[in-house]
């Protein structure tokens, strides 16, 4: 089997599925059996937010990886690796607003106005959730393919939020090695986007012509 | 400070010395109830608490160091204990990486024989100490103190050790002595991390002479009745209770006195979230988290909501007097 072909198999999705879910259920299987080492609650909390940002990444990594390669089967996977960040993004949040603030909603809102990296990526999440609540097809139809781009577009300085609020929760420690492995990868991915752009605005008729599947 | 040498002749006691009157008034009690017969059953209580002092199994990994129950003021707390393997597992030793696994991973690289512990500066009686010598200056004792974390996590350790009051009066600082600068130990060859941009090193912390001498203050060798495991700070650190733990460095290697506030590693990495005092203290926040609260490390359950924390981490009533009158939210 070819790879394209591979990735049109009608089980292909099912398979990414139970694979983007694997994390979750490895942090539910080792809550349950502590084995999340002597700091449970930090460890969810850290966890939730660390795969938010490596399926951040893998979702913006689908269309560059579509066009560089030539595979547009790779589209399939888009929304629901998308709807993964969003499910990795709540449960960073709910973990923190369980674990560490109690669900004590006046302690988490406090928290938000006080503290500018929660602040941050509280932002990211709210910003987050139009995207995750307009992620089926009838929305695209209602809205329209172009608005609904639009809003899309929105993941683009999402992902910024996401980078900054992970720098600032280091900076403390001035430990910024991690950040920056996540922060060149969205930078590479998002500035693709840009040359992309950039050469579209200076060459419309050619890249029509050359690349006309990649549009978005 | 005065401290008592053989060579000094009349000293006036320090202010720290006094009894202040609250305590001296409950003395009177005390014997006022010896008067009445009550005694017996107040007495009762007071026993009972060493009756039920938990006995620290020894985890039985490393060499024993026993220590006698301390007679300390406030240094022996009845809270349970954490588990060793806990306390073992989850530590901050930068010098082994930024991840609170790593200590408990790499330093087992650390040589911790031959050591020596070299005191310098405004002192009458520098010397470069053998860790064998610190070992039997005093007679080890068994304190059970709180750690609170400036993370925001708290653990119950049974330390062993002794004051750092006993090796201070050894030395004989001088009058204009006013600080204790804590070096500790900064090996590229036995410590990865040491290079790092994470922090200057040496790790370097220190404490106003006053706190130095608190009786609570211990120069500790050992936890669980054994001597300290590497990621812990082997062979001997600084135990600082009533501070945030970073103030507590680890495998110290120098004491310095001086007449200036030395800079230290966190105050230099970030001044605005940490300060030179970095007492425990629920109402200044850290300027990313609120310190209101804990959680104690294998007790609180993932779905318990968090400790209240304490003033100066439960040992106001021994310390708070180091601090009257001077405003915390600008000394954090």
């Amino acid at each position: 089997m070819t790879p394209a072909k591979a990735l049109m198999h009608p089980r292909a999705k099912s398979l990414v599925f139970v694979l983007a879910l694997l994390p979750f259920v490895w942090l539910i299987y080792g809550a349950l059996t502590d084995r999340l080492g002597a700091n449970p609650a930090e460890y969810l909390i850290r966890a939730g937010g660390d795969w938010s940002l490596r399926f951040l990444c893998i979702t913006l990594a689908v269309t560059p990886l579509r066009a560089l390669t030539g595979t547009p089967a790779l589209a399939r996977f888009r929304r629901m690796l998308g709807l993964f960040v969003y499910f990795y993004v709540v449960l960073h949040f709910l973990s923190y607003s369980w674990f560490d603030r109690g669900f004590d909603l006046g302690e988490i809102a406090k928290d938000i106005a006080k503290r500018p990296f929660i602040l941050v990526g509280f932002a990211g999440f709210v910003l987050l959730s139009p995207l995750a609540a307009t992620s089926f097809n009838a929305a695209v139809k209602k809205m329209g393919a172009r608005r609904w781009q639009m809003l899309h577009k929105l993941v683009y300085l999402i992902a910024g939020l996401g980078i900054l609020h992970f720098f600032w929760m280091r900076a403390g420690k001035n430990d910024f090695a991690e950040v920056f492995v996540y922060a060149a990868v969205i930078a590479l991915l998002l500035g693709w986007r840009l040359q992309q752009f950039l050469k579209r605005k200076r060459l419309p008729s050619m890249i029509g012509r050359r690349n006309g599947l990649s549009k978005q | 400070m005065l401290i008592k040498t053989d060579n000094n002749g009349y000293i006036h006691p320090a202010s720290s010395e006094i009894t202040p009157h609250g305590i001296y008034q409950q003395r009177r009690d005390l014997i006022k109830l010896m008067a009445t017969g009550a005694a017996g059953a107040a007495l009762a209580g007071w026993a009972g608490r060493d009756a039920m002092a938990q006995a620290v199994a020894r985890p039985g990994k490393l060499a024993a160091l026993p220590g006698a129950r301390s007679a300390v003021l406030g240094a022996v707390t009845m809270e349970k204990v954490t588990d060793y393997k806990d306390a073992t597992s989850y530590n901050n030793f930068y010098e082994f990486g930024t991840d609170k696994s790593d200590p408990a991973k790499n330093s087992h690289t650390l040589v911790t024989r031959p050591w020596t512990v070299a005191i310098e500066g405004l002192v009458r009686q520098p010397k470069t100490w053998a860790i064998e010598d610190l070992l039997k200056l005093s007679a080890q004792e068994e304190r059970i103190y709180r750690l609170r974390c400036v993370e925001g996590w708290s653990m119950v350790i049974p330390w062993v050790g002794y004051s750092l009051a006993e090796l201070i009066k050894k030395v004989a600082p001088l009058g204009s002595a006013n600080y204790v600068e804590f070096i500790t130990q900064a090996d590229p060859k036995t410590m990865p991390f040491v290079g790092s941009r994470v922090l200057d090193w040496p790790y370097v912390e220190a404490l106003r002479m006053d706190e130095a001498m608190h009786p609570l203050t211990l120069l500790s060798f050992g936890m669980y009745g054994e001597v300290l495991p590497n990621q812990s700070g082997a062979p001997v650190r600084l135990v600082v209770p009533w501070k945030y733990g970073f103030k507590s460095g680890k495998s110290i290697v120098k004491i310095r006195f001086t007449d200036k506030e030395p800079r230290t590693a966190w105050n230099k990495a970030a001044a605005n979230e940490y300060g030179f005092y970095s007492n425990v203290n629920p109402n200044v926040d850290h300027p990313r988290w609120s310190q209101a609260s804990e959680r104690r490390i294998g007790e609180d359950g993932l779905f318990a909501k968090k400790r209240k924390t304490l003033m100066f981490n439960g040992y106001e009533a021994q310390v708070g007097q180091l601090y009257a009158g001077m405003d915390l939210k600008k000394n954090y």
